[in-house]
């Protein structure tokens, strides 16, 4: 072993983490600037975010790091004023090119947001949904669905006596990982998660990134959080923005132990600002 | 990560937290300099009062040790320290240990100089173990003072002289096996400077041990284990 390759950044948790450069990629920023309208909001984002793995996005507030999420799904085509530069891959495709279906985009990069959204309906219909929509009408299937995902999303066992209850009797803990159910019923390839725990109290928290880390063994995953400590506990690879610039971009071990910016290592130590 | 920069957190209370844990190893190192400086002299001056007041009083060292490592305890616990603060306090842990165990060889050399004072003298052992003694207070100090400035350039500079304790300590065991295989009379004393040799020597391989742990602390680089000369290297490229 050289001191160039410490064991860190070989192995991670007992098992072997690639380098970021070998991994499989699944989407790409390149040069990737947003303006809301001529304040510019991201500069030139270059990353890649590897497949089936959990990468976390920090910064303070207003670095960037949600508007960068929601663009992966095309989430900011709602917002006025916002124009683009640069590109955003999904498997080699633009996510902005012209012949893409936003709808087709967003079954394939599924998003779930800060607050708890179920919809007001019963908690087995809240899953079957996008199966509907999908075109899915065969009833046993649309239950096998529904069932697969509550169990991934670890909820079956609470739930599963009870599912044309509403919705909204769940607890907010069990709402949020109903909407993750929901996301992946769909069998999307991305979840986007935007802050999914910051509503959560801490136990309802830890079955959120527990249920992450399981997850991502399907999907790839990308979070973004302003707990330090959950994108240490959860993510593989941690993006940190400031001010709309990509700053660092490591494997989370790496970047919680010992960053390579000054700005990254004053940020996670508490001493930004 | 330089001194500087312990300081400078948002919450100000981590700032104290750090420096007067930093602080407090930085006396269990004074403490534990003046033990070896004390068994040291006991021992070349066959000063058995001085020699038996050492080896009694090494609990003040351990008890500094339980006291420092649990407020580590309490950093990492309420704090979660990332980062230069993380590696920090975990170079802070492995240093009091290294140091609780530099406390336990001047308490070994105290002992023997109990013995050994009421012993005939052979002055050639005890010249050879003051010159030895000196090389293993300065290694000692220097490595303290690197701690305390968090100076890598020294903690390399003050790592690469355990080599010549090392030495010096193969001069004395060579000497010491010849002498007592001529004079088997000698064997006694000679088994008792050969252990207070080996605890000097032991004492310069744990102040190499703190350098390292300043290296890693400043560069977040591991050199134990590894081609001292490389790493190194690497640090005067890139300084």
């Amino acid at each position: 072993m050289t001191i160039d390759t410490p064991v860190s950044d070989q192995v991670f948790h007992g098992k072997e983490l690639k380098k970021i450069e070998d991994e499989e990629i699944c989407m790409q920023c390149k040069d990737f600037s947003l303006f809301y309208g001529a304040k510019q909001a991201l500069f030139d984002i270059t990353m890649n975010i590897p497949s089936s793995r959990v990468t976390a996005f920090i910064g303070p507030s207003g670095c960037g790091k949600s508007t960068l999420l929601r663009c992966m799904n095309r989430m900011n085509d709602l917002v006025d004023g916002v124009t683009l530069k640069g590109e955003m891959l999904l498997r080699g495709e633009d996510v902005y090119g012209r012949s893409v279906n936003v709808t087709d985009l967003r079954r394939r990069v599924g998003m779930v947001f800060q607050k708890p959204n179920p919809f007001p309906k019963s908690i087995f219909e809240n899953v079957a949904y996008g199966l509907r929509l999908q075109g899915v009408s065969n009833k046993r299937e649309i239950e096998d669905r529904v069932e697969w995902s509550l169990k991934r999303a670890a909820l079956w066992d609470e739930v599963g006596g009870r599912l044309q209850e509403n919705a909204f009797e769940l607890s907010g803990g069990q709402q949020q990982r109903l909407v993750i159910a929901r996301a992946i019923a769909i069998q999307p390839e991305v979840l986007l998660l935007d802050e999914p725990a910051s509503a959560l109290d801490p136990i309802s928290t830890l079955k959120i990134e527990e249920l992450i880390f399981e997850l991502k063994s399907q999907y790839t995953v990308v979070i973004v959080t302003h707990n330090m400590q959950q994108a240490a506990r959860v993510s593989d690879y941690t993006a940190f923005l400031y001010l709309g610039e990509l700053i660092e971009f490591d494997a989370t071990d790496k970047l919680f132990t010992n960053p390579k910016e000054k700005k990254t290592e004053d940020y996670i130590t508490g001493r930004y600002g | 990560m330089s001194i500087q920069n312990v300081g400078q957190h948002i919450l100000h209370q981590f700032d104290d937290d750090l420096e007067s844990t930093r602080n407090k190893v930085l006396n269990m190192g004074g403490l534990v300099e003046k033990q070896v400086e004390n068994s040291l002299l006991a021992l070349v001056n066959s000063d058995s009062s001085l020699a038996e007041q050492v080896a009694t009083s090494d609990y003040q060292v351990n008890s500094m040790e339980v006291a420092i490592d649990e407020e580590c305890n309490h950093i990492i616990a309420l704090r979660q320290p990332a980062a230069g603060d993380l590696r920090l306090v975990v170079a802070i842990i492995k240093t009091i240990t290294d140091l609780e165990r530099i406390g336990d060889e001047a308490e070994k050399i105290g002992r023997y100089a109990v013995d050994l004072a009421t012993e005939e003298r052979n002055e050639m052992y005890f010249s050879e173990l003051k010159l030895l003694g000196d090389q293993v207070k300065t290694i000692l100090r220097e490595s303290l003072d690197a701690f305390a400035r968090m100076d890598v350039a020294s903690a390399f500079r003050t790592a690469a002289t355990d080599k010549a304790i090392n030495k010096e300590y193969d001069v004395i065991m060579r000497k010491l096996v010849k002498s007592m295989s001529e004079d088997r009379a000698s064997v006694e004393r000679g088994l008792k400077v050969m252990w207070c040799a080996r605890a000097l020597e032991r004492i310069g391989d744990h102040a190499k041990n703190i350098c390292e742990y300043v290296i890693f602390t400043v560069e977040g680089k591991d050199v134990r284990h590894t081609s001292f000369q490389q790493a190194l290297a690497e640090f005067q490229e890139k300084s």
